[in-house]
């Protein structure tokens, strides 16, 4: 079980350091799936790296398996069992899709071919590819989905997976994501999409840095679509601003 | 008769483990000490200067090394190779230099290298560098390589090195004729007070002659690095020079990548980059499961590969 205890986040601003999360109150239990979804710049990828360690929050604790791991540093919630997908997955010059498999679990060639092909890339053709621009942006988060399939943690977090993936790639991934989960880990998935938010247990709406509203999916999606109104204008849904199709 | 120190340098330099396959010349401390020409591959000491001509046949196929290691404090060699790679041949061309310096005197290796790559011919040339040894010494190298491709010949040059040389001054200077392929790969990595200076010049002949150079360095410590490559286009050539350095540390790195046409039908590009590692590299691989350290690590010997 991962739990987040009254977490803020406060990051540096301007002039003085600006709140990015207040009061986070979370449980994600094991085996598992969760959405965090929410308006953009509303905090779920900052809540995302908070879990991971990358933002150290300011204020409140993460619980993981009954240890406090707010102190602990990336490296050590990774060895721990957290996985985080990055919404944009850094380049890398000079480095192969397969030494970047390699890291992520010491593994065998066999594993990273399979997972290679299981999100659709042929391991002959790309396990010898260099991570640089030569790679679109949809195949770099193709293979950051293959690297946490690699690297197998017990939570993984992927932040907006769907982004720059193609419609066919897109189902693939659903089917993906929603295989590689089992009753010993938590997926959280931070997403847009309903076909993603159709899949999870649980959806969280983070909002203007706060839990908005929580609870299970076939409870709370009907409420986020139907009843919440954005704050930029009266006709605007907020699954219209949640699929970014508000115009501000 | 090699010893453990001078297998280990060859080990470094060239991948040698015991006789190298095909023809060989080893040079050591001046000397050469092992030498061996096949059927169509020979290897002639020179008369009137230090060093060895290696003479290819055409159509020939086979793998030549020649390594030079020095293992002496206060010493400086200077040698001359000329390599004539025959018309079609097909040869991988390991070089390099291998320098353990045990004392507090410079041990320093000037190694001019003259190769021809012949109508048609295609060359792989591996030229390695490293540096140790127990003493206060530097240990210096400085290479130059002049090289001419011919029409229709294809030349691939891997320039490696990896720490462990205090200064070195590298000149590398080729002609491309018409049809002529020239591809350089520079990957060099100083650290502490080292120096290292690189110059290199291709000079695009004729139709169709291309070159591509990819120059990646890492810059660490307080060491210094300049890199000037120049492509100069006289005819319908295509060039593409593309310098990328990380720097960290105090470390200085100057990269001048220089475009000369005189063809209004030559391309010519070139790009240049020096910046640090960046924070969300370091941070991916940790989120892995390495420590900052392995991640730098990792980063650079992906950069460098």
């Amino acid at each position: 079980m991962l739990k987040l205890e009254n977490v803020n986040l406060d990051l540096p601003g301007e002039a003085e350091p600006v709140r990015i999360l207040s009061e986070i109150n979370l449980v994600f239990e094991t085996g598992k799936m969760y959405a965090l979804t929410g308006p953009n710049g509303g905090g779920k990828s900052s809540l995302a790296r908070v879990i991971m360690g990358i933002y150290k929050p300011s204020q409140g604790k993460i619980i993981y398996d009954d240890e406090d791991i707010s102190e602990l540093g990336i490296t050590e919630r990774a060895q721990k069992g957290i996985g985080y997908a990055f919404q944009q997955p850094p380049r890398f010059k000079g480095m192969q899709v397969s030494d970047l498999l390699n890291l992520a679990k010491k593994s065998v060639e066999q594993r990273n071919c399979s997972v290679l092909h299981q999100i659709g890339l042929c391991p002959d053709e790309y396990r010898s590819r260099e991570l640089n621009n030569s790679l679109s942006g949809g195949e770099m988060k193709r293979i950051e989905i293959a690297t946490m399939l690699a690297l197998n943690p017990r939570v993984r977090i992927f932040d907006e997976p769907e982004a720059g993936i193609d419609l066919w790639s897109f189902n693939q991934l659903i089917e993906v994501i929603g295989s590689s989960h089992n009753a010993d880990t938590i997926t959280v998935i931070i997403s847009h999409q309903e076909k993603i938010l159709n899949m999870v247990d649980q959806i969280a709406l983070i909002r203007e840095g706060r839990v908005s509203m929580l609870g299970d999916r076939d409870t709370i999606w009907p409420q986020i679509k139907e009843s919440a109104l954005c704050s930029c204008r009266q006709n605007c849904t907020l699954e219209e601003n949640i699929n970014a199709d508000c115009p501000r | 008769m090699l010893t453990a120190l001078d297998k280990r340098l060859l080990e470094e330099i060239a991948d040698l483990h015991g006789d190298p396959p095909g023809a060989f010349n080893i040079r050591k401390d001046g000397q050469g000490i092992e030498r061996r020409s096949l059927e169509g591959i020979e290897i002639i000491p020179k008369q009137d200067q230090p060093g060895i001509d290696v003479i290819v046949a055409a159509g020939k196929e086979g793998t030549v090394h020649i390594p030079v290691i020095l293992t002496e404090t206060d010493f400086s060699d200077l040698v001359y190779n000329t390599i004539d790679i025959g018309p079609g041949a097909d040869i991988t061309l390991v070089a390099g230099c291998g320098i353990h310096n045990p004392g507090q005197g410079e041990a320093r290796h000037d190694g001019v290298h003259k190769i021809y790559v012949r109508k048609g011919a295609r060359l792989h040339y591996t030229e390695k560098h490293f540096g140790q040894g127990e003493g206060n010494g530097k240990r210096v190298l400085n290479p130059k390589t002049v090289l001419v491709v011919e029409e229709g010949a294809y030349a691939e040059l891997e320039l490696v090195q990896i720490r462990g040389v205090d200064d070195t001054n590298r000149v590398t200077e080729a002609e491309v004729l018409a049809g002529g392929r020239l591809v350089m790969f520079e990957r060099l990595l100083t650290d502490g007070e080292q120096t290292a200076n690189s110059d290199m010049l291709v000079k695009l002949m004729g139709e169709e002659s291309t070159t591509r150079i990819i120059s990646r360095s890492v810059a660490q410590g307080r060491s210094r690095q300049t890199f000037n490559p120049s492509v100069r286009a006289y005819g319908p050539g295509r060039g593409h020079v593309e310098c990328d350095s990380i720097i960290m540390d105090n470390a200085v790195v100057r990269s001048i990548p220089e475009i000369w046409a005189e063809n209004a039908d030559a391309e010519l590009v070139h790009e240049a980059a020096i910046g640090r590692i960046a924070g969300d590299q370091l941070i991916k691989l940790m989120t892995l499961g390495l420590t900052e350290e392995e991640a730098e690590e990792a980063i650079i010997s992906g950069f460098l590969k």
